[in-house]
């Protein structure tokens, strides 16, 4: 029963198999939540927080009414949130590398893309709800959308673009930490200046000439405009054409350099 | 096709400047038992990692199953089971749902896939914590459940990591006949330990591999036969008994006693050795704190094969003889 068949087993695993085996260690990465309740707050409640933090105690100096600045905030905090978001894609795959996780799945007859793709999927699907749950907090604080559901559903996809270019720097993150916990600190450190130097919370007017420089070349900003533009009205095009500019370049530079190390850490450099 | 479902020659793995595996030749016959037996550091993982195709080898060739490890990894994948030195299950999944997840994996049907996930659970005793998050198992039922994880797709060749390494003696008993088991349904293994008994017990043929070179193979009992089946130890309860001891046991043993501190050992090849032992000792008015007759170890196999304990790597270099 045991022995191999003289009939030769096949050389390859198919594009349809290596779907379904992404689909179910994407599956697999949500089903953790399941059972980590918690994790479910870190891309939940965090960003609502958030949002009323950022609403209610800056709202009436930076904008002169909360409602006012909902509208200009919300779009903002979006795409910062997707930013935080993307840290789990470092830290899940650091976390099945240090466990013996990848091994076990590198042993298997399955794609050998189907892990990372996997991983990288069920951040989507994270991402997509967060989107979605702050859409509805924002609908129930009085956002109202100016636009059209098309545009919403176009904002969307940009975010999500956006959030799959900055998983391949997580990717690296995640490979070239020692541990989860460096994946955090390393993550979030590089995050935080990249978001909050940008036009999420305050409008760029506002700001010395020499910062204005760093925020409208942060792609942060022009994912927070073309967002804005998208649920609220206004110029679209420009800072939309900019974010796709940057979310191609991440992935030029970062998907590279993160297979890379990841073949490095495997060893067979 | 082959006689061995598993052959490799001239292995070799480098880690920058460490030389991990230098050249090891093995072989297992279907069915059998190969046991891998060297101390920490020897190069047994980097062994198997290279033959479960997680790691290509600087230079040598292997096949699994008639395939080759370096051409043909996919083919050796569908054909092997892995359970690797540290448990790989996922912390965060139950235990049922990390076999659900590795059978989907593998092509299973939903339902095949639940159904595969029971009888592991059933055959591995872990029904009881099958909806238990596996971060809340103990070491055993980790051991247990990445074995059972390994055993999914029903491989016929087998990789074990040391299965048993940090297990305490009842897990370590209880795996011990999981995997007998699976050798009586005809499961080829390749298995690597430290422990001599553990070698003893479940392997048919033993390697002994040290810093990434086999020293010896044969059965086990060729291999005890060369060691030495057991080994005497008395342990002086008084300093002043010290020599007396001595002198009594290199007399029974003809010269080969070893002292360590209070401690006094020497094989025991025959088994009248330890009554004797008592006899003398209780003529000569001695009153042991220990007296004990134990198998050999992996330092006895070590000490008889290259001259120097198994553990004591950096100074061993310059003393060190050739090995056989
Ligand atoms: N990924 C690695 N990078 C660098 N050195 C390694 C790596 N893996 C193993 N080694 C070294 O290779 C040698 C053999 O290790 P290993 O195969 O793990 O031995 P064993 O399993 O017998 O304890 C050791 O000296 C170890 O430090
Ligand atoms: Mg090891």
């Amino acid at each position: 029963m045991n022995a191999p068949e003289p009939s030769p087993l096949p050389a390859h695993v198919s594009l349809a198999s290596g779907l379904q085996q992404t689909f179910t260690l994407a599956w697999r990465t949500l089903l953790q939540i399941r059972h980590n309740p918690w994790e479910l707050g870190d891309f939940s409640i965090q960003p609502i927080l958030f949002l009323l933090l950022f609403l209610f105690v800056f709202g009436g100096a930076i904008a002169g009414s909360t409602e006012d600045y909902l509208h200009f905030m919300l779009p903002g905090v979006i795409v910062m949130n997707m930013m935080f978001v993307t840290v789990y894609v470092g830290h899940g795959l650091n976390t099945d590398l240090t466990k013996g996780v990848f091994d076990r799945l590198r042993a298997l007859p399955i794609a050998r893309w189907a892990p990372l793709a996997g991983r990288i999927l069920a951040d989507l699907v994270k991402q997509a709800w967060s989107i979605l749950l702050l859409l509805a907090v924002g609908f129930l604080l009085g956002f109202r959308l100016g636009t059209s559901i098309s545009a919403l559903l176009l904002m969307s996809l940009l975010v999500l673009t956006m959030a799959l270019a900055v998983s391949w720097v997580m990717v690296l993150v995640g490979v070239i930490s020692r541990d989860p916990e460096h994946v955090q600190l390393f993550g979030f450190t590089a995050l935080f200046p990249i978001t909050f130097v940008s036009n999420v919370f305050v409008p760029v007017d506002t700001m010395p000439g020499w910062l204005t420089l760093a925020v409208s070349l942060n792609p942060v900003s022009s994912l927070a405009d073309a967002s804005r533009g998208l649920l609220t009205g206004g110029p679209v095009l420009q800072p939309a054409l900019w974010s796709l500019g940057w979310a191609l370049a991440i992935t030029v530079v970062f998907a590279p350099l993160s297979l890379r190390a990841l073949n490095r850490r495997l060893g067979r450099s | 096709m082959t006689d061995h479902w598993i052959i490799a020659e001239g292995l070799v793995k480098r880690f920058g400047n460490t030389m991990a595996v230098s050249g090891v030749d093995l072989k297992v016959r279907p069915g059998t038992v190969l046991g891998m037996l060297g101390p920490n550091g020897s190069g047994k993982t980097t062994t198997v990692r290279m033959l479960a195709t997680l790691l290509k080898p600087d230079a040598g060739h292997a096949a699994v199953g008639g395939y080759d490890i370096r051409t043909q990894p996919h083919q050796v994948r569908q054909l092997i089971g892995l359970t690797g030195q540290y448990a790989s299950v996922d912390e965060k999944l139950t235990g049922r749902e990390n076999l659900v997840l590795i059978g989907r994996l593998l092509g299973l049907s939903r339902s095949m896939a639940k159904q595969r996930a029971t009888e592991l659970l059933a055959q591995f005793q872990l029904e009881d914590a099958a909806h238990k998050a596996a971060k809340a198992y103990s070491g055993g039922m980790r051991r247990r459940l990445d074995l059972a994880a390994s055993l999914v797709g029903r491989p016929g060749i087998l990789f074990l990591d040391e299965p048993t390494t940090g297990l305490d003696p009842r897990a370590r008993l209880n795996l011990w006949t999981l995997i007998h088991e699976l050798v009586r349904q005809g499961t080829t293994v390749l298995l690597t330990t430290q422990y001599l008994e553990e070698a003893d017990h479940l392997a048919d043929d033993i390697i002994v591999i040290d810093r990434g070179r086999v020293i010896a193979s044969g059965t086990p009992d060729q291999l005890k036969a060369r060691v030495g089946a057991q080994t005497l130890a008395v342990k002086a309860g008084r300093e002043v008994d010290l020599p007396a001891i001595i002198e009594l046991i290199s007399e029974l043993v003809s010269g080969a006693a070893e002292v360590e501190g209070l401690q006094v050992s020497a094989p025991a090849a025959s088994p009248d050795l330890l009554p004797a032992v008592v006899r003398r000792l209780d003529a000569a008015g001695i009153v042991p704190a220990e007296l004990m007759l134990r198998g050999p170890s992996l330092d006895d196999v070590f000490l008889s094969l290259t001259g120097r304990h198994a553990e004591a790597d950096s100074d061993a270099e310059t003393t060190r003889e050739p090995p056989r």
